[in-house]
């Protein structure tokens, strides 16, 4: 493998993890999905990177197809769903961005520190972006964890995806190409699921606020 | 004036016995383990340092209890004794700085318990700590002496016994070489600064806060004496002496309860967060130049203890003890330093500095023992001597504000800074001297602040050299957040002065404190005082690298090693921490170029233009109705970190509605720690001991009984 | 070891930092006016209003102390020093090595802690209101700046910016995404620290939006006209700081002299493109409320310390 390609897989993972980060500190919904956008077009873009340099035509594939479902068609459906459950301008307002950004530093050394012994095992150039893949999945589960509405708790998920996808492409460059097909359309399927559940969670409590879902417990 | 004469006097010897002990020891400085016989036959003829400097305790120790005879008619303590104190702490900076240059001296004094005489130690680790005290003694002294003249005789004596005892505690604390005296000095001198903190015991709140400081130095003392005991092993009395603890073997799991129970016990001591309670509440309290000794001084034996115990007599550190004391030291000093943005009240801000100063200084050490545990002793000798720099600054430039705040109070009353407001103008020569340790204090440069600091993130800069990812990702962070510290000390540092010292006189709304207060400026003692630590944050400052070569010695004999050999090379006017090419820093060429085109600028703006000058009312956007009570006061400025920093405060506020007839704002920033765990302490203790209480009858009879009980068991055990 | 051919290099760029600082500034002003479609007063309009400001009489408010005349000076002297010590056209500065990136940071505090102070001197209600607001921008950027600057310490292994500037145009072409972030950090510092949009509006004096105007609203004359041209030089000192660590490429390395013209040539065309792209930057972008400001200032502090952990982590 070429330095420069190297260098350039780094790159993008750094974006990837800058944009995880800016994702955890987002508050607009209809940034989320742009960030959400972005990152699947880093992630191809790394992706096409190792196709090439290593000679990996499955990857070229499985970049085919982040860009249709990651960057283009789920966005897309995102938009969709937002204008339809009338949430386009909703702020998230009651999260510590300072505090959810320190625990994200802290996890993104923890993560590092976990991927160290992992990535000396690994045989690919790029083992040295694993720490970054799983920062990203932390981040992402993070995320999940502080948001209250459920809109950004799905991109929270569908994020999680693209770092676990990050990270099979630089520990293994990439899983086979069947299983990467079957999760791709898992993201599909669970990103329909997701819609249909937020017609009902809004016919049920008038408000996407999943904080509603704690009364569901006392009956 | 003829006294500025002398301290100027004392000053050049210094500089020349500093010039003096670096060209002597010059060529054997790898080797001071070894006496060198030059030095050796130079000194055992003139001058035996440890005994000097037991001798200047001793001193001390006479002239407390000379302070007993103090009368109306011979103001002894003021005009005799306070100045000989000061005298002999100018003694004890020399001996301090010779010691660093020599090979330890013991000595055995005849008292102590039988089987384990008063062991004494000076080597450069103590001489260095004595250095600390006697310059920061030396300016403390002399500004008492004109502080507390207006005191009755009944008062000075007494201020004047304890004053002196704690002086010499703290001498003797740095001297120990066994456990047995360490404990002693380290308890009379708790209990020294106790008394003196409840010089005004008549007021309740004063009163609390003795009672909580002697309460935290005690849970302290406890811990440092398990440390001893579990250093020592079960031996007999004999095995007390440093010397023995030193050899003593322990279990990794036995020596890290050890590093835990020195660090808790000196941290208590030192205000390291959570244990820094006390620091708020008992700086205020006392009396301003004990304030200052307290901050400036005794929190430093703290350091040395911590030094002494971890690195000498425990021995082997690991990482994992240096990442706790860093880690520790970096959220001290944040807290610190966010808490005391909040403050108004002068003397407690400066306490909240103290905690934030004694976090920086365990930032260094910290980073000191995890370069030392990982093999890297250059870039330890980087930290320690970082943490150990920073210490000296810290012991004037804190002793320089807190004597400031003590003119303060003495000339205008007022301790509130929402009550001051333009001092400059009525005591210009104490914002002068309360100028130069702001700047010192918010790590400007050139003044000696920033040298520590600078030091202390050239040693964060070499965790480059760490193999461990982690541990290599976690020292910038700490870095980070001392850089954060920094600025926030300088935001802080404006307030203070802005508001006390510059604007427009503000009418006070609370009634000043009882005495008379005279308005002006400080007295000459005073501003003596002031002046000579305001000139050591310059010379601090400015001389670095021949402070760092003194402090190099400590670190060689403190860890066997130093500073590589092209940092030391690099002359005096270059203060390079490792390779010139890595990093470098010269004061002087920095302040002479920024003087230079003050001073250029000054006459060429004159000599192109012209000078004229024209004095107006302020124009404020030509706001006729501008009057003081339009200022921002100490709370407003604090506002912004209020409010991003909000969560970590526990803030009550009272705002008025709009129908108030008297519109009120009431503001009360309070400590979380102190409710989340200091509080539910207290409780838990009262509930237990309401338990116990059941024991106490009343009864004589059931009180013999439990002395009978008692001695059979006691009788069964040792049968 | 400092021969006299450095030291006058030395003392001539410092002379030509000073000099050609308000060109940088007319020149932002400029093409600011272009963006807004407006003609411009010409790029040479600072040094007019320099000396029409040193020629005036100068004011002083009745209970001003000598802290409120000296602090123009000083802050002259700081911005010099700066000035001085950057690397600007060659790395061949002997006094360079007097302060390091972090006492450059300290210059810049000592310069901010002054004006300050100075603001606070006449006790109006604008003076502390603007140096509230200039502490609170401060203590946010300073740690920043540091943080951004450690990430090219520790890439090159010094922290002088000599030797800094000469370890990054000497390595072979290569991408580093701590550089990247670090460039994104300084970006964002260097227009809160200059008072530039979106953090502060040089060209305003309302109360509600103003920070560094609201300082030096007591200042007149020769003060004012010290305090401006620190300005510029300011503006200036964070730029080439900018060029040198991102774009090192240009500056003569040491004791080459005839490389100087075309680091002339070089400093010029990149100063010509970042002036354009800083009032490009303050044309499209709107003012924040202040209190946004901190939360800019800590993404630029979080930006350069993730910049810093990825050097570590993913490890060139």
């Amino acid at each position: 493998m070429a330095p420069l390609s190297l260098q350039l897989v780094n790159l993008l993972a750094a974006v990837l993890l800058l944009i995880a980060f800016a994702m955890l500190s987002q508050r607009r919904v209809l940034s989320l999905i742009r960030l959400f956008a972005w990152q699947g077009a880093a992630l191809a873009a790394s992706t096409i990177v190792v196709a090439h340099s290593m000679s990996q035509p499955h990857l070229y594939v499985s970049a085919v197809m982040t860009i249709v479902l990651k960057v283009l068609f789920l966005p897309w459906f995102l938009h969709r769903l937002i204008d339809r459950l009338n949430v386009r301008w909703d702020v998230e307002t009651l999260i510590n961005i300072p505090a959810t950004m320190l625990v994200g530093i802290g996890l993104a050394i923890f993560a590092f520190a976990l991927a160290t012994p992992i990535s000396e095992m690994a045989s690919t150039v790029t083992r040295s972006t694993l720490g970054i893949a799983l920062a990203s999945v932390l981040l992402s589960f993070l995320m999940m964890i502080v948001r209250r509405k459920a809109v950004p708790q799905v991109i929270g998920f569908l994020a999680m995806e693209n770092g676990l996808f990050f990270a099979a492409t630089s520990a293994t460059y990439g899983m086979p190409l069947v299983v990467e097909m079957g999760v791709a359309l898992d993201v599909l399927v669970g990103a329909f699921v997701f819609g249909i559940f937020f017609f009902h969670i809004r016919e049920t409590f008038d408000s996407l606020d999943i904080r509603h879902m704690e009364k569901l417990k006392q009956d | 004036m003829r006294s500025r004469c002398g301290v100027r006097a004392a000053f050049a010897i210094i500089r020349i016995n500093i010039r003096a002990v670096l060209a002597s020891s010059e060529p054997h400085r790898r080797t001071d383990l070894t006496p060198s016989p030059r030095t050796h036959s130079m000194d055992t003829a003139a001058f035996a340092p440890a005994q000097l400097a037991v001798g200047v305790a001793v001193f001390w120790l006479s002239i407390a209890a000379a302070s007993l005879f103090e009368s109306e008619r011979l103001r002894l303590v003021n005009r005799v004794l306070f100045p000989a104190a000061a005298a002999a702490s100018l003694a004890l900076a020399v001996i301090g700085v010779r010691a660093i240059a020599e090979p330890a001296q013991t000595l055995l004094l005849p008292l102590g318990l039988p089987g384990l005489p008063f062991h004494l130690r000076l080597d450069p680790l103590a001489g260095f700590f004595l250095f600390l005290l006697g310059i920061g003694a030396a300016g403390i002294s002399i500004y008492a002496a004109g502080y507390f003249e207006r005191e009755t005789p009944q008062r000075l004596r007494l201020i004047g016994l304890q004053y002196h005892v704690f002086l010499a505690a703290m001498a003797l604390v740095v001297l120990a070489d066994d456990a047995y005296l360490f404990m002693v000095a380290w308890e009379s001198m708790a209990i020294a600064s106790y008394f003196l903190v409840t010089t005004d015991h008549r007021l309740a709140h004063i009163r609390a806060a003795g009672f909580l400081y002697l309460l935290i130095a005690h849970v302290g003392a406890i811990a440092i004496l398990l440390c001893f005991g579990i250093l020592q092993g079960g031996g007999g009395i004999e095995e007390y002496t440093f010397d023995a603890l030193r050899r003593a073997e322990l279990t990794p799991f036995w020596a890290t309860i050890a590093f835990v129970l020195a660090f808790a016990g000196f941290g208590a001591k030192a205000g390291m967060m959570p244990l820094h309670a006390w620091l708020p509440e008992a700086h205020p309290a006392a009396p301003s130049p004990v304030s200052a000794l307290m901050s400036g001084i005794m929190l430093k034996t703290a350091i040395y203890g911590m030094v002494r115990v971890i690195y000498d007599l425990i021995g082997n550190v690991t990482w994992q003890w240096g990442l706790t004391v860093a880690i520790t030291g970096a959220l001290t000093a944040l807290f610190g330093v966010l808490y005391a943005l909040m403050q108004h009240d002068l003397k407690r801000l400066l306490a909240y500095h103290s905690v934030e100063n004694i976090g920086i200084i365990l930032i260094g050490i910290g980073l000191s023992m995890v370069f030392l545990a990982t093999g890297h002793p250059a870039a330890a000798t980087l930290g320690l001597i970082a943490g150990l720099y920073h210490t000296l600054n810290h012991a004037v430039f804190k002793g320089l504000l807190f004597l400031g705040a003590g003119s303060i109070l003495h000339s205008t009353g007022l301790r509130d800074l929402n009550d001051m407001g333009g001092l400059i103008r009525r005591m210009p020569a104490t914002a002068a001297y309360f100028l130069v340790g702001a700047l010192a204090i918010s790590a400007l440069p050139p003044l000696n602040g920033f040298v520590s600091e600078w030091l202390t993130f050239q040693s964060a800069l070499q965790a480059v050299r760490l193999s461990d990812g982690v541990l290599r990702s976690l020292v910038p962070l700490i870095a980070a957040m001392l850089a954060l510290a920094g600025a926030l000390t300088a935001m802080c540092f404006v307030k203070v002065y802005g508001i006390a010292f510059l604007g427009q006189r503000r009418e006070p709304r609370h009634a000043p404190h009882a005495g008379q207060h005279s308005g002006g400026d400080a007295g000459v003692l005073e501003r003596l005082g002031m002046g000579w630590l305001a000139l050591w944050c310059l010379v601090l400052g400015i001389f670095p690298s021949t402070v760092v070569s003194l402090l190099d010695r400590v670190a060689v004999s403190v860890m066997g090693s130093g500073l590589p050999q092209a940092a030391l090379d690099s002359g005096w006017l270059w203060l390079v921490p490792v390779r010139a090419e890595e990093a470098s820093y010269a004061p002087l060429i920095f302040l002479v170029t920024v003087l230079a085109v003050f001073g250029l600028t000054f006459a060429g703006v004159r000599w192109i233009w012209h000078g004229r000058l024209r004095r107006a009312p302020p124009w404020d956007c030509g706001f006729p109705e501008q009057s003081a009570r339009m200022q921002d006061t100490a709370d407003a400025f604090g506002q912004p970190i209020r409010w991003i920093f909000g969560p970590i405060y526990r803030i009550r506020t009272r705002a008025p509605s709009p129908e108030d007839a008297q519109p009120r704002f009431d503001l009360k920033v309070e400590d979380r720690l102190w409710y989340a765990l200091y509080l539910p302490i207290a409780r838990l203790v009262e509930y237990v001991s309401a338990r116990v209480g059941w024991l106490q009858q009343g009864r004589i009879s059931i009180y013999l009984l439990y002395s009978f009980v008692t001695l059979i068991a006691l009788l069964l055990f040792v049968r | 070891m400092i021969d006299a051919a450095a030291i006058a290099f030395q003392i001539v760029q410092s002379i030509f930092v000073a000099a050609t600082a308000p060109l940088l500034l007319g020149w932002v002003n400029q093409c600011r006016c272009w963006l807004q479609n407006r003609s411009g007063p010409g790029v040479l309009q600072p040094y007019y209003v320099l000396g029409r400001l040193f020629h005036k009489e100068a004011v002083l408010a009745e209970n001003a102390s000598p802290l409120f005349w000296a602090t123009p000076y000083i802050l002259f002297g700081c911005m010099w020093l700066a000035g001085g010590i950057v690397p600007v056209l060659a790395t061949d500065l002997p006094f360079a090595p007097a302060a390091d990136i972090i006492a450059l940071v300290g210059v810049f505090a000592l310069a901010r802690v002054f004006i300050s102070l100075a603001a606070l001197d006449i006790g109006t209600s604008f003076g502390g209101l603007g140096a509230r607001r200039e502490m609170l921008v401060g203590f946010l950027a300073e740690p920043a700046m540091l943080m951004t600057l450690f990430t090219a310490a520790f890439i090159s292994g010094s922290t002088q910016l000599t030797t800094i500037v000469e370890s990054l145009a000497r390595r072979e072409f290569a991408i580093y995404p701590s550089l990247a972030f670090a460039a994104v950090a300084f970006l964002m510092v260097l227009l809160a620290e200059n008072a530039r949009i979106p953090v502060d509006n040089p060209a305003t004096h309302l109360e509600l939006t103003m920070i560094h105007e609201a300082m030096i609203l007591e200042y007149s004359a020769r003060h004012l006209a010290l305090i401006e041209w620190a300005s510029a030089i300011k503006l200036y000192a964070y730029m080439t700081i900018g060029l040198a660590l991102f774009v090192p490429w240009g500056i003569a390395q040491g004791g080459n002299w005839p490389a100087l013209p075309f680091a002339l040539a070089a400093l010029a065309l990149k100063l010509v493109v970042a002036g354009a792209g800083l009032a490009l930057i303050e044309t499209v972008s709107a003012k924040f409320r202040v209190f946004r400001a901190p939360e800019f200032l800590s993404t630029a502090f979080l930006l350069a310390v993730l910049g810093m952990l990825i050097h570590f982590l993913v490890g060139q």
